[in-house]
């Protein structure tokens, strides 16, 4: 009993590491690849694909967890006759923390599931082999465009999403609470800093922006090539994706802002 | 001089996950013939078009494609070799986001920098070739399941290669479109002049166009030589079981079990 | 999965807005939200001041003269000669300068607040010197300590009971 335990533990704990290296090489694979001559082109249709249709989900979220944020942040900071301070704690949690972190998550659900899908399916199908056949490298053509275009699109994703969020907190705090709009962003204006807040939300969100991509075009890549294999690995993608994003925001808010 | 033998393969071993596939196979694929290499299911014929392709490495032996080694090609060498092969896959293999006609236009614009109008042209040629310059604007999945093989076979002779590969290229097409294939495939072995390798396990469709024929089984070749030398060599029982298709014979019916009596008796225990 | 043609013109049109409205973001992150001002900071000098304790001091903490801000905390350091906490300060040129008798206080907005240094300008005469860059605050008050507060209350309360 203890010892299959312990042999499962061990064969887990391989296989994590297995797969670990196996997604070394295949990024190292995609970065050692010679641009493609049309990379531009490419760029830009995956940036529409990753970026501009993940769009709508990033802003509506942003703009509603703005609104919570500030409804919260209220009821509490009512109490300790503080509520002026509300458009410096929106701002702050929102470019340290929420911004990056939520927009991470919805962009692995939303754009990472669908890379995954999307390459998976060309594995399935034979197109990346056939892709080769005709003597042009799939990592060239179909997934270091990608790997760009998401690196890109993420940070400028949560750039607006920060935004919608900052303006849903305003319109909960100002009109529905009654806090002095002058307050309100005057507040905002001495606590938050371009470099250590915003700058450090960019720095956070294109961290994430690379795992997100780089474990979706893994296991994309790496697809068990039937219906149920591809359905597998996009929840792979989201499930590592996630959780290794979180794990990452632990690690950079420690050395950011300090233990 | 040219050697006849346009691809050869000199004791090929190849093996996955501790199970061997090929076991020292040789084989000779003549220049402009038609070769077909049968097998029931499961044998790995797929895995050898990908190892002539170099995309999977053979444990050991030699594979020569115009006396260029491939199994010790670099990447950049292999993919330079591939333009000279083309592959019909058994889907299609079609890019389900392109239409029909920037699908066969893929390794032209890929490889080429054409202009538009003479890349038109030679899409158009090679779209005629197979009879679909008709549907060139529709996506893949508004294909039939032939219509897609027969794009897919347009766009593997787009770069003009001396070599094409075919993987089950019958498989599940309706008695008309099969015909169609079959023509086409041997039209254009005789008017391109191309080597072409047939895998399959359709035996009378096959047989009736290739040339040579390798049979495989286990592992080994059981058979090969051309079409009437492999039917008549009536003393292998293996051979012939596949070629009639008996249910039964060195490869039973019943897979491996212990006798019914004794499982039987088990159960009513 | 839907198969729906976007052309690529519109693929660029989508395109082209999305990287300009993240463009418009990060201006407004900047300069509306993080308020960075072009002209503001303009010159600054140098100042030091060493207090018997910051209490919750931060480094970006603002100097204050009567609510307006006239510098920032840049850095804050421990003195090893003597144990003390000494803080540099960068101070607007455009704000003009202080003579050597001008003090320092640290208070804190709110209840609860961030803490802030309060400077309060000294007379000026013929013995005093204005401060300039490099200089150092002789006169400052430390920084209120909510416990120490109400332990000197309780104190006193009980020497009153």
């Amino acid at each position: 009993m203890i010892s299959s335990f312990v042999s499962a533990v061990g064969r887990t704990i391989l296989a994590v590491i297995q797969v670990t290296g196996r997604a070394c090489l295949l990024l190292k694979r995609i970065l050692c690849v010679k641009p493609h001559k049309k990379l531009f082109s490419l760029f830009i249709v995956q940036i529409f694909q990753l970026g501009v249709l993940s769009l709508p989900i990033i802003l509506t979220a942003g703009f509603f967890i703005g609104m919570v944020l500030s409804l919260q942040g209220y009821y509490v900071l009512v109490a300790y006759a503080a509520e002026e301070n509300l458009g410096s704690m929106v701002a702050l949690s929102l470019l340290r923390e929420l911004g990056p972190v939520v927009s991470a998550l919805l962009f692995a659900g939303r754009a990472g599931s669908a890379l995954t899908a999307e390459i998976g399916l060309m594995q399935s199908t034979e197109q990346l082999a056939s892709m080769e056949m005709m003597g042009v490298s799939p990592l060239k053509r179909v997934l270091a465009p990608r790997l760009l275009a998401g690196i890109v699109t993420l940070p400028m994703l949560t750039l607006l999403f920060n935004i919608f969020a900052i303006w849903g907190g305003y319109i909960v705090g100002v009109y529905w609470m009654g806090i002095d709009s002058g307050s309100f962003w005057s507040v905002m204006q001495g606590s938050v800093d371009v470099f250590a807040d915003v700058g450090n939300s960019i720095i956070k969100s294109v961290v994430f922006a690379f795992i997100i991509t780089w474990v979706a075009l893994y296991n994309g890549y790496y697809v068990i090539p039937n219906a149920q294999g591809i359905s597998r690995s996009t929840t792979t993608t989201v499930v590592v994706s996630s959780l290794l994003i979180l794990a990452m925001d632990f690690i950079l808010t420690v050395f950011m802002f300090g233990m | 001089m040219r050697n006849n033998n346009h691809l050869q393969i000199k004791k090929m071993t190849f093996s996955r996950s501790g199970h061997i596939l090929f076991d020292q196979l040789d084989f000779e694929f003549k220049r402009g013939k038609i070769t077909a290499i049968l097998g029931p299911s499961g044998i790995g014929k797929t895995t050898l078009l990908k190892l002539i392709g170099g995309q999977l490495q053979a444990n050991s032996g030699e594979i020569i494609f115009n006396d260029i080694p491939i199994h010790d090609c670099d990447q950049k060498m292999l993919f330079n070799v591939r333009k000279k092969m083309g592959m019909l896959f058994q889907s299609g293999a079609l890019f389900n986001e392109l239409n029909v006609f920037e699908n066969v236009a893929f390794p032209l614009r890929e490889h080429y920098q054409l202009e538009e109008s003479l890349l038109t042209t030679l899409v158009l040629m090679k779209l005629e070739a197979v009879g679909l310059r008709g549907v060139q604007h529709l996506l893949p999945i508004e294909l039939s399941g032939g219509m897609a093989r027969r794009v897919a076979l347009a766009r593997a002779i787009a770069l003009d290669p001396e070599l094409i590969m075919y993987d089950e290229p019958f498989t599940g097409q309706d008695p008309i479109s099969m015909n169609v294939l079959l023509k086409l495939v041997q039209q254009l072995n005789k008017t391109l002049g191309l080597t072409s390798i047939i895998v399959s396990h359709d035996v009378d469709e096959v047989l009736s166009i290739a040339d040579n024929v390798y049979v495989l089984a286990e592992g080994k070749i059981i058979a090969q030589g051309s079409v009437e030398e492999v039917f008549n060599a009536t003393d292998n029982a293996l051979l012939q079981q596949f070629l009639c298709g008996h249910n039964d014979g060195p490869v039973p019916f019943h897979a491996k079990a212990e006798p019914f009596v004794q499982e039987l008796a088990k159960v009513n225990l | 999965m839907s198969i729906k043609k976007v052309s690529e013109k519109r693929i660029e049109f989508w395109v082209g807005c999305f990287a300009i409205s993240s463009v418009i973001a990060l201006v407004l992150l900047a300069f509306s939200i993080a308020g960075v001002s072009l002209q503001g900071k303009g010159k600054s000098y140098t100042l030091y001041a060493n207090f018997t304790n910051i209490g919750g001091l931060k480094e970006r903490a603002p100097v204050k003269l009567g609510g307006v801000v006239v510098g920032r905390v840049e850095n804050i350091s421990l003195d090893v000669d003597n144990y003390m906490p000494r803080v540099r300060l960068s101070m607007y040129a455009n704000k003009g300068y202080y003579s050597d008798t001008s003090s320092l206080s640290i208070y804190t907005s709110g209840l609860l607040g961030e803490q802030y240094i309060g400077i309060i300008p000294g007379f000026i005469d013929e013995e005093s010197e204005m401060l300039s860059d490099g200089d150092t605050i002789e006169d400052t008050k430390p920084a209120l300590i909510l416990e120490d507060l109400i332990g000197q209350f309780i104190y006193s309360l009980q020497k009153e009971g």
